[in-house]
């Protein structure tokens, strides 16, 4: 029997660019295909040509054996290719139902929409695919593990017997990923195929059949999980040897750099999103705040960075009291902030790279004297910081946004690392980036913290706070429900913190910990 | 062909991704930003053409007998074009032979007023030219701030009347002081005008779109009010009092040419723009908050303080366009003394890509098609309104430059998605 896909010799260039070359990719029937690569591999753009989203300059497209050419998503569907992306399309005040049929609406006499055959047909689908989900849910009102399973629904609705999965572990808890995986098993039962794009090599091991590995538009290797390291994928993946873990020495905490008491902080709905909350971090030590996204980290911070008002308790940076204090002040005592959102807070992306390096100090000398900016300082100041930082890009004097994510969260680390700074507050500071920049940036982050810098690390991702912190505490709806030393931390327990479970064992050490 | 639609589709989703503030303020590549203005300009007047062919009578008449004499029937087409772009040109410039003969007679025999004749045409333009810089300029500074300015017509209203009221009302002062008071009186009423709204935003978030449309309305009463009331001249016409010699700004040449000074002035004010915006911490303020407002704050600029001054210098630039035509051109204020210059402005802007020597150059382009329109009316029986429609095509195109791209065959430069990240990698 045929492949249910196979790609041959799929290539597409943009304008000087060749995003895949010549790729041969084979997806059998029942089968979960991994595809691994780093962002800027040719991942999305080989799935974008499979749904019809580009045209390939060369190359063939087999379904079934059949030769296809896809033009538009239309015909993908109609070839039974589904894709779930990785930002859900869903409409938030319309309910399961509704976005299922949105875009292929059954009606009743020709102008009533049928929502009841279609609330049955998703009960038959979900209880099919063990995909349990109310019909008549609105879909705000759903978590985003539900969220995601509406719309696998969506495309299982739709007749898809391949189903393109981009990056769709991205957004959830360790304990939600589980059951995804679960999720994903029942549909191989069901004879689906699968293809899961991911950059996560333990995700990878857990549950693909085979690994295609991309590198720079071409195939770098097809392998199975059997006969396969995390090591030996990242290898592939970057084309070297890949240190997966953080090399660094004990920490030798010192001196109280933040002092965080009673701090209480309200979200932008006006509701306490940090609820007095108390913490301290020393110089020569890394604090990581784990938790799933929206517990009240992103308020913590920006209160921290004099980016939003403080409720209730008091914030001291170096023993001065910056609790009202402006975001320029923070960060002349010393405070240098990687924020979560690089792209809308961390740059302006329309700036020039030269700009972005100098966009909070641009005003100090020797940026700015007698009330012109000095191009040849700022200049000599950019080039500097984009060898130091191994920026990668074609000049100082493009625009940031030409950048690829990895070299823009350089930028950011270049100018903040740039300066004499005692407290370095970083948020998600690898999000999103490929292999080889995260292994620079958390490289980067410990020399800061063992040149005597105090840290603060908030990530959603266990694997990264379990790589820099030296204490780890979890933050649950605006709580800190544990502070526990990273050595004697496990996912397990990590796990059930961010999920509020709040067990006795970690509630003696919390306890401990932030007496 | 389906393959081509799936692709522009494509294409349209990637340019959706954009909002329109994106591609106002942060329009990329600068060869496109010179190319996509000058092939909007051509097509308009190509545009034009076609309707200066079609509204004529007598080439009606000959598109009739297109078959049996085709050769003449365009031959008449293009010399009716061709007569009423003459036309725009001699009255936009002046009649070369013309300028070419006077400027002979002033070489020869030393007599200057058939050459002030001769170049009055042009200008004219440039005094049609200099207000349009104003307030294109300060339009422009306030879309590299993140303010849509459309109170520009009521800036100039507000500055005009502080102008002539200081202009007619101070008496006694030398030249070298009460002209440049009633300009600088002028700009500051143009800069508190623009500042009402400019507050409003900063402290509760209201729009300022909406905000200086209504200010604008207000100007334009306050304006009725103030010119059949306290200001009215003594003969009860709705017209303002005079305004004094002293407060002129002085003509660069002897009458018939009513260019002034104000003109040089607003190069001036192009480059010091330019230097303000682009040089100084506080311009960089500007454009941060306009490109990017979170990463201004987080960045640790006063946000709030920083939309007001951009609002502030916006309206002194735009109160500056009618402070010249009161001091400079009419020396006293009506009612009709802009003729919508503040509305153009918007429009100027754009075609400059927001940058001060875009707007002087749309500026002078836009001075010289007005200049140029009554003169074809009245050589070429084209009604003046072919100008605004060339306009109004000029500005359809700017605003939705996928027009001009299809039309040419432009690729869109793509600094986002798959391509510009690869490229960095």
């Amino acid at each position: 029997m045929p492949p249910i896909l196979e790609l041959r010799g799929i290539t597409k260039t943009f304008p000087g660019v060749l995003a895949n070359d010549n790729i041969d990719l084979t997806l059998n029937e029942g089968e979960i295909l991994a595809l691994l690569g780093e962002n800027g591999a040719g991942k999305t753009t080989l799935m974008n040509i499979l749904y019809g989203l580009y045209k390939p300059d060369g190359g063939e497209i087999y379904i079934r054996g059949r030769k296809e050419i896809i033009y538009d998503p239309h015909d993908a569907i109609r070839l039974g290719i589904g894709m779930v992306h990785q930002h859900f399309m869903l409409v938030p005040v319309f309910s399961v139902t509704e976005n299922v049929m949105l875009g292929t609406e059954t009606t009743k006499a020709g102008i009533f929409l049928d929502r009841q055959s279609v609330t049955e047909q998703i009960q038959n689908i979900s209880s099919q695919f063990q995909l349990t989900v109310d019909p008549n849910a609105k879909v705000e009102d759903l978590s985003v593990g539900v969220q995601q399973r509406v719309e696998i629904i969506k495309v299982l609705y739709r007749h898809a017997d391949i189903l393109i999965l981009d990056e769709p572990t991205a957004v959830l808890t360790p304990q939600e990923v589980d059951e995804f995986f679960t999720i994903i098993k029942s549909l191989i039962k069901q004879g689906k195929s699968v293809i899961f794009i991911t950059h996560k090599l333990k995700e990878v091991l857990a549950i693909a059949d085979r690994i295609t590995v991309l590198r720079n538009g071409h195939v770098a290797g097809t392998t199975t999980p059997k006969e396969s390291t995390e090591a030996s994928l990242a290898n592939m993946m970057v084309g070297r040897q890949v240190i997966l873990t953080v090399s660094k020495k004990p920490a030798k905490p010192t001196d109280v750099i933040l002092d965080v008491k009673n701090l209480s902080v309200k979200d932008d709905r006006d509701l306490l999103a940090v609820d007095n909350l108390s913490f301290q971090v020393k110089a020569g030590e890394v604090l990581g705040i784990a938790g799933v996204q929206g517990n009240g980290q992103k308020e913590l911070i920006e209160a921290l960075t004099g980016l939003r008002k403080i409720e209730n308790g008091v914030v001291e940076i170096m023993g001065k009291n910056t609790t009202s204090a402006s975001p320029r002040d923070i960060r002349e005592v010393g405070t240098a902030h990687v924020p979560e959102d690089r792209q809308q807070m961390g740059l302006v992306l329309s700036f020039s790279v030269a700009d972005n390096m100098i966009l909070n100090t641009y005003y100090e000398a020797p940026f700015t004297k007698s009330y012109n900016l000095q191009k040849a300082e700022i200049e000599k100041a950019a080039r500097e910081r984009v060898q130091l930082f191994d920026v990668r890009t074609p000049g100082i004097s493009v625009p940031v946004s030409n950048l690829s994510g990895g070299n823009q969260q350089k930028v950011i680390i270049a100018r903040e690392f740039s300066r004499p700074i005692k407290l370095l507050i970083a948020s998600q500071p690898t999000r999103g980036l490929d292999i080889g920049s995260i292994e620079y940036i958390h490289g980067r982050i410990i020399q800061k913290r063992d040149e005597g810098c105090a840290v603060l690390v908030v990530s959603s991702e266990l694997d990264e706070i379990m790589a820099l912190a030296d204490r780890i505490a979890v933050m649950y709806k605006g709580h800190i429900i544990g502070i526990l030393p990273a050595k004697e931390a496990t996912r397990e327990q990590l796990g059930l913190l961010m999920a509020g479970i709040h067990d006795t064992a970690s509630e003696s050490v919390s306890a401990h910990e932030t007496r | 062909m389906k393959r081509t639609a799936s692709e522009s589709r494509t294409n349209k989703s990637q340019q959706s991704e954009r909002s329109l503030w994106q591609r106002l303020f942060a329009r990329e590549g600068m060869g496109q930003a010179v190319l996509l203005p000058l092939l909007s300009v051509f097509t308009a007047l190509l545009i034009g053409a076609v309707i200066i062919a079609f509204s004529n009578v007598e080439i009606i008449a000959a598109w009739k007998n297109l078959f049996s004499s085709p050769m003449e029937t365009l031959k008449l087409t293009w010399q009716g074009i061709s007569h009423a772009y003459q036309a725009m040109f001699e009255g936009a410039f002046g009649i070369p032979s013309e300028m070419a003969k006077a400027y002979k007679e002033w070489k020869t025999t030393g007599e200057t007023r058939p050459l002030l004749e001769a170049f009055r045409p042009i200008s004219e333009s440039l005094v049609i030219a200099t207000p349009y810089i104003f307030a294109g300029l300060g339009v422009a500074l306030g879309f590299r701030g993140g303010m849509f300015n459309i109170g520009a017509e009521g800036q100039l209203f507000a500055a005009g009347l502080v102008a002539t009221l200081i202009g007619y009302s101070v008496k006694g002062l030398p030249i070298y002081i009460h002209m440049p008071l009633a300009v600088l009186g002028g700009a500051l009423g143009g800069a508190l005008w623009a500042s009402i709204p400019g507050a409003l935003k900063a402290k509760t978030g209201a729009h300022e779109v909406i905000n200086t449309i209504m200010m604008n309305y207000i100007a334009f009463r306050l304006t009725d009010y103030l010119l059949s009331g306290p200001m009215m001249r003594p003969d009860g016409l709705p017209i303002s009092r005079d305004v004094l010699p002293s407060a002129y700004i002085p003509p660069m040449f002897a009458p018939p040419m009513r260019l002034h000074w104000g003109f040089i002035f607003a190069l001036v004010m192009a480059w010091v723009v330019y230097w303000f915006l682009w040089k100084t911490p506080l311009g960089m303020e500007i454009r941060m908050v306009g490109a990017n407002p979170k990463a201004a704050r987080y960045a640790g600029v006063r946000n709030a303080m920083i939309t007001v001054l951009t609002m502030a210098l916006s309206g002194a630039l735009a109160g500056m366009a009618g402070v010249g035509q009161i001091l400079g051109v009419n020396h006293n204020m009506v009612r009709a003394f802009s003729t919508g210059y503040g509305f153009d402005a918007i429009a100027l802007a754009l075609l400059g890509n927001s940058h001060p020597l875009g707007v002087v150059l749309s500026s002078l382009l836009f001075g010289f098609l007005r200049g140029g329109a009554a003169r074809m009316q009245s050589v070429a029986d084209v009604p003046v309104e072919l100008i605004r429609i060339i306009q109004g095509l000029v500005i359809v195109f700017i605003a939705a430059p996928e027009i001009i791209r299809s039309l040419y065959r432009i690729k869109e430069k793509k600094q986002e998605g798959p391509t510009a990240k690869l490229v960095a990698n």
